[in-house]
């Protein structure tokens, strides 16, 4: 999967919050397979909690996708993704722009604001977005050569709740690097976006909120990979009635 | 001189952005700055002036999604 120069193995992107404990979060992140995780910028306390989790994220060798979780406007996230690339010394940025605190539904008009100065600064842009397409549009005009749908609401575990939205992204941009962001609950829900034709999955609360996350992350690795092996196999499209399986060629006849 | 450190109120004696950031015992931490709501990149920390009044955000990494 290509996101900007780097060409990662893995098409599953971890977040790395809520987890039980700091020591059930890196063995998720090895189960995973993941090559990308994400992390967030929070004021640091008088007790460098920041810097211990910062030494725990660093052993673990993967490359890190800042994100700008909790920013309302455009400018909030203009500074924060700054503030991100001084502090994590990389160019990726996950932009979010939130419009609304009960949906966390992204602010479009914001993110496409924030997308265009960031692109324009340097930044490899990774957009949290609806699966609108004239604003993935707008995205892409921007410089974004990844995108982020949502699957549903984030931390909703809905799933995906517009294939046919997704569906018609791959088909538009078929060069750009179309992510699933936000609402995936189920290993099944992860496999549907890669059978959509998705390059990718980012989770965080399926995982890190399962029962057994380490356990989840292993599945959630295998779906992705089954999702997308039977996009590139190509599935068969579903029938109205019944079709015989075995031939009908050579049946006997017994009555 | 009061400033405002993550919004809580200090009394420092430093004049720059680093210096402060020394009194107040951040000096090896894996940190970001703003100040007054505007970015300050790790190199441009030792020529910041920081007046009374200021509001620095010192911020790290922390978990996210």
């Amino acid at each position: 999967m290509q996101l900007y120069d780097q060409t990662v193995d893995s098409r599953l992107l971890l977040g790395t919050a809520q987890y039980p404990s700091p020591d059930i979060l890196t063995r998720a992140i090895g189960e995973s397979g993941t090559e990308v995780i994400t992390v967030s910028l929070r004021r640091e306390t008088a007790g460098g909690s920041g810097t211990r989790f910062w030494d725990i994220l660093r052993s673990q060798n993967k490359r890190i996708l800042p994100n700008t979780a909790g920013c309302h406007t455009a400018q909030e996230a203009i500074t924060t993704a700054k503030m991100a690339r001084d502090l994590f010394e990389t160019n990726w940025i996950k932009l979010e722009v939130i419009g609304n605190a009960d949906t966390l539904q992204p602010d479009v008009f914001g993110t496409v604001e924030a997308a265009t100065a960031l692109c324009a600064d340097g930044f490899d842009v990774f957009p949290y977005t609806t699966d609108d397409l004239i604003v993935a549009e707008k995205l892409v005009d921007a410089g974004c050569r990844v995108l982020m749908p949502w699957g549903a609401p984030i931390g909703s575990g809905q799933g995906i709740r517009h294939p046919d939205a997704l569906r018609a992204m791959r088909a538009h941009f078929p060069d750009i690097t179309l992510i699933v962001d936000a609402g995936i609950g189920r290993p099944s829900d992860a496999s549907k976006a890669m059978e959509l034709g998705m390059d990718g999955v980012l989770l965080n609360t399926a995982v890190a909120k399962a029962g057994d996350p380490i356990a989840m992350a292993h599945a959630m690795s295998l779906a992705i990979q089954a999702g997308r092996i039977s996009y590139q196999a190509g599935a068969m499209e579903p029938r109205d009635m019944a079709v015989p399986s075995t031939p009908i060629l050579g049946l006997a006849e017994l009555v | 001189m009061r400033i405002f450190v993550n919004a809580t109120l200090n009394n420092v004696s430093a004049g720059s952005l680093s210096e402060v950031l020394n009194e107040l015992g951040y000096n090896d931490a894996a940190i970001a700055t703003a100040v007054n709501g505007t970015f300050v990149a790790k190199s441009d920390r030792a020529t910041a002036t920081i007046s009374d009044g200021d509001r620095i955000e010192i911020l790290a990494p922390m978990q996210g999604g």
